[in-house]
């Protein structure tokens, strides 16, 4: 190479080319990575649901109300409000304000999961486990516990996730582009809820 | 992208410790040699239990001195039992398939010299990296336990088709612990090649050295990229897939065996499952896996044939195109599997059509490769007879699948010993082929000193008649009717056919001899080999002008990239070629932009 040096003058070969086509920061665009791979997943799932339920002659639809699905969704939707008001305070540096939507949306995600459990227990109260339920084919529990369940495990990693990066934001060891990031894949959650709310609960309403 | 690297490798600073510098390493380079070693052990371990299941069909009453060891129950007095005849083929297709074709030619090679040929330190994420490492480890630790444990491995093949692999163990020996470890083990394996995936994403598009555009990147750099796309989503999908096999283990779902499912005379409690739906999440998967095993395969023979043609290919653009619409394509073909599955017969046709379209952009890569060569002066050495034989072996396989992509045709050929023979040279032999050319032709950079070429050669040629003499009878034994699967041919009209297994058999035994002297080569030219210089190839990618042994943190100095990645057959200050890191100009045929 150093040869090759020596004989040049002026300009080189071939211009290198000017700036990255992809100018995203490595860590967020393995979030959006990761996302795509959740995505697959996620709709290996809902694929295996729907397969199920179409085959399945006696499908139950055992819920009667929509109320606390509706207050979940909601407490969801609000959190991904507050988490794009801590985005933008951190990203306008007030550090204090977005430590404190982060934390408020940490708290709404634990607020969900509690309903979320509370939900579960009045389903397994009512008799409803993996394998069987009193309304028709045992399927729908094993469905309904795996989707929500695998949902639940994405949400509460979620809080776990804004915790620990709200803390380490507030401590100066994380920056705003960290929030940025644990804020794509909080949405992506709320997202992911915005599939499993007509497909798994509102097509089992009971009218 | 400058920044970045730097950024990336300030991660960690250089290992001091014998652990952190060979065990729990960060650094790509031993990362991609780990995968290298694991790759290595499996692809014996598989070869080895090819051997005994070919010696078992060619002489079905024959005690194999010593299998009672393996298994006591499955091989009273050695002679070996249907069951662990189908424990052995489970147990070889699961390691082959995700165990070497899916890490060597991809994960150890990939992680060797992706970051190196795009001019990077190391991936942006390095401990992701050791974990990707030691999460597959730790998978395959699993699969080998299931030999241990219980009444031994599943009996289900690596498909695991539905609802054997959902029973428990009144499906047979290996159905219970056998079938829970091998979901676990792939699992955990998915696990770890999504880590990987993240990995290359992010190291070939953020990570790129100044000067390097897309089209700069050498064809290595694109086989790995567009697999990792492949990686990404496919095991996406088989991870989820084998939670549900294990939740139908452990919690007592029943999401793939239907109601009333008798098997060895019980009624099964399971009901309302699908056999079908594993099919559909297997082979969603399991057709882009076919791709990861081969695409790899694809850009290390254009890299290999390209420094040895000492020219440049017809058309490099074309030939990533190709292997992009292959990856595409691997989406949408999965339903091929599923002809005779019971699956509408519609379904069959409209899955017909994109597996015929999918021949296209494979034709298309091999008249690139052929027409390339057509008046080129070859250098012949072990690396580039290996990618002649990745090629023969590709076109050979490939041309089966013309028959088996029509439903018609598949309702006579599928599960007998055609489909066999198709597999085995398209993807098995042909990546296999892809790692032994990779090996060769990158050993001088991984370990320092050159292989041994008289060695080589003699392995090729043995390989590759070999492997002629193996795969072809199938094809044949195949369309006399030769259903697979089975352990011993006892029927009438296989009585016949018991000669050809024989010659098969001797056949693998010494096509498999033959890899004894790959691995003699291999481990004596690591210690023994004269020592490598910083190109021996006369090559121009990045990995060629970074010293030998690479640095630890790859170059010296940040490379600026000038060329494109295989300017052959021009005249500059050192011979027939310019480096892609030279500043020297240089009349070129055409300089793709």
């Amino acid at each position: 190479m150093s040869q090759a040096d020596l004989t040049m003058e002026g300009h080189p070969a071939a211009a290198p080319m000017s700036g990255p086509i992809f100018s995203i920061p490595s860590k967020k665009f393995a979030m959006w990575l990761f996302i795509i791979a959740d995505t697959m997943t996620f709709s290996a799932c809902l694929f295996a649901y729907g397969f199920l339920r179409n085959g399945a002659p006696n499908w139950p639809r055992p819920f009667h109300s929509i109320t606390n699905v509706a207050i979940m969704t909601f407490i969801l939707l609000t959190s991904s409000l507050t988490m794009l008001i801590g985005v933008r305070a951190s990203r306008a540096g007030d550090k204090p304000k977005a430590f404190l939507w982060i934390m408020v949306t940490a708290v709404l995600g634990i607020v969900f999961a509690l309903l979320h459990i509370r939900e579960w227990m009045g389903l397994i109260g009512e008799g409803m486990t993996m394998f069987k339920n009193p309304w028709g084919t045992g399927l729908f529990g094993s469905a309904f516990f795996s989707i929500t369940g695998l949902h639940l495990t994405h949400v509460v990693s979620g809080v776990i996730a804004l915790l620990a990066v709200g803390l380490r934001y507030r401590t100066g060891r994380y920056n705003a582009d960290d929030i940025e990031v644990v804020g794509l894949y909080w949405h992506f959650v709320d997202l992911v809820w915005m599939f499993v709310v007509p497909l798994v609960y509102l097509l089992n309403l009971n009218h | 992208m400058h920044d970045t690297s730097v950024h990336a490798a300030a991660h960690h600073g250089p290992p001091t410790t014998f652990l952190r510098k060979h065990v729990f390493s960060q650094d790509h380079k031993v990362i991609g040699k780990q995968y290298y070693a694991l790759a290595l052990v499996a692809a014996y371990v598989g070869m080895f239990l090819s051997w005994l299941m070919r010696i078992h069909l060619a002489w079905t009453n024959a005690a194999i001195p010593g299998l009672q060891l393996l298994s006591q129950s499955g091989a009273p007095g050695g002679v070996m039992t249907p069951e662990l005849y189908l424990q052995l083929l489970t147990m070889h297709g699961t390691i082959m398939v995700f165990f070497v074709l899916t890490t060597a030619p991809f994960a150890a090679f990939g992680n060797y010299f992706l970051p190196i040929q795009v001019g990077a330190e190391d991936m942006p994420f390095p401990r992701f990296n050791m974990m990707s490492f030691w999460v597959t480890f730790t998978a395959f630790l699993f699969l080998m336990a299931s030999f241990f444990v219980g009444d031994g491995p599943s009996l289900g093949g690596w498909t695991q088709y539905a609802p054997l692999n959902a029973v428990g163990s009144v499906g047979g020996p290996g159905q219970g612990s056998g079938v829970v470890l091998w979901a676990i083990s792939i699992a955990l394996f998915c696990v770890g090649q999504l880590l990987g995936s993240l990995n290359f994403i992010t190291t070939t598009l953020d990570l790129r050295v100044k000067g390097m555009s897309l089209m700069r990147l050498p064809l290595t750099a694109w086989a790995w990229f567009i697999t990792s796309c492949m990686g990404l989503t496919a095991f996406a999908v088989l991870m989820p897939a084998c939670i549900l096999v294990i939740l139908d283990h452990v919690a007592g779902t029943s999401f793939f065996v239907p109601s009333g499912t008798v098997m060895n005379d019980q009624i099964l409690p399971h009901s309302g499952g699908s056999t079908l739906l594993w099919q559909h999440l297997f082979w969603f998967f399991g057709h882009p896996e076919v791709y990861i095993a081969i695409v790899p395969g694809l850009g290390i023979v254009s890299h290999i044939l390209l420094a040895n043609m000492r020219r440049q290919m017809l058309s490099q653009r074309v030939l990533i195109y190709s292997m992009g619409a292959l990856a595409i394509l691997s989406y949408i073909v999965y339903g091929h599997h599923m002809f005779v599955s019971g699956m509408n017969p519609f379904s069959s046709l409209v899955f017909s059509f994109p597996t015929l379209v999918i021949t296209i952009p494979s034709t298309i890569v091999v008249l690139i490769w052929t027409f390339s060569l057509y008046g080129s002066r070859l250098r012949i050495n072990s690396a580039s007879l290996f990618a002649l034989g990745f090629i023969s072996m590709f076109v050979s396989g490939g041309v089966s699948g013309f028959f088996l992509a029509q439903p018609s045709l598949d309702i006579m050929l599928h599960a007998t010993y055609f489909v066999v023979g198709h597999f085995h040279l398209v993807m098995g032999v042909a990546a296999m082929f892809g790692i032994f050319a990779g090996t060769y032709f990158w050993f001088p950079k991984m370990a320092g000193r050159m292989m041994n070429e008289t060695l080589g050669k003699i392995h090729f040629w043995l390989s590759f008649v070999g492997a002629y003499c193996v795969f072809m009878p199938f094809h044949y034994l195949g369309m006399a009717g030769n259903v697979r699967r089975y352990a011993t041919f006892v029927d009438d009209f296989l009585q016949p056919l018991i000669p050809v297994h024989r010659f098969i058999t001797i056949a693998a035994l010494i096509t498999g001899f033959a890899q004894l002297i790959f691995l003699f080569n291999l481990i004596y030219s690591h210690f023994r080999g004269p020592i490598a210089s910083q190109n021996p190839w006369e090559a121009t990618s990045l990995e060629w002008s970074t010293p030998t042994p690479v640095p630890w943190n790859n170059f010296d100095k940040h490379p600026v990239v000038y060329h494109d990645p295989y300017q052959y057959g021009v005249k500059s200050s050192v011979g027939d070629y310019v480096m892609q890191a030279s500043p020297e100009q240089v009349e070129t045929e055409h300089d793709e932009k």
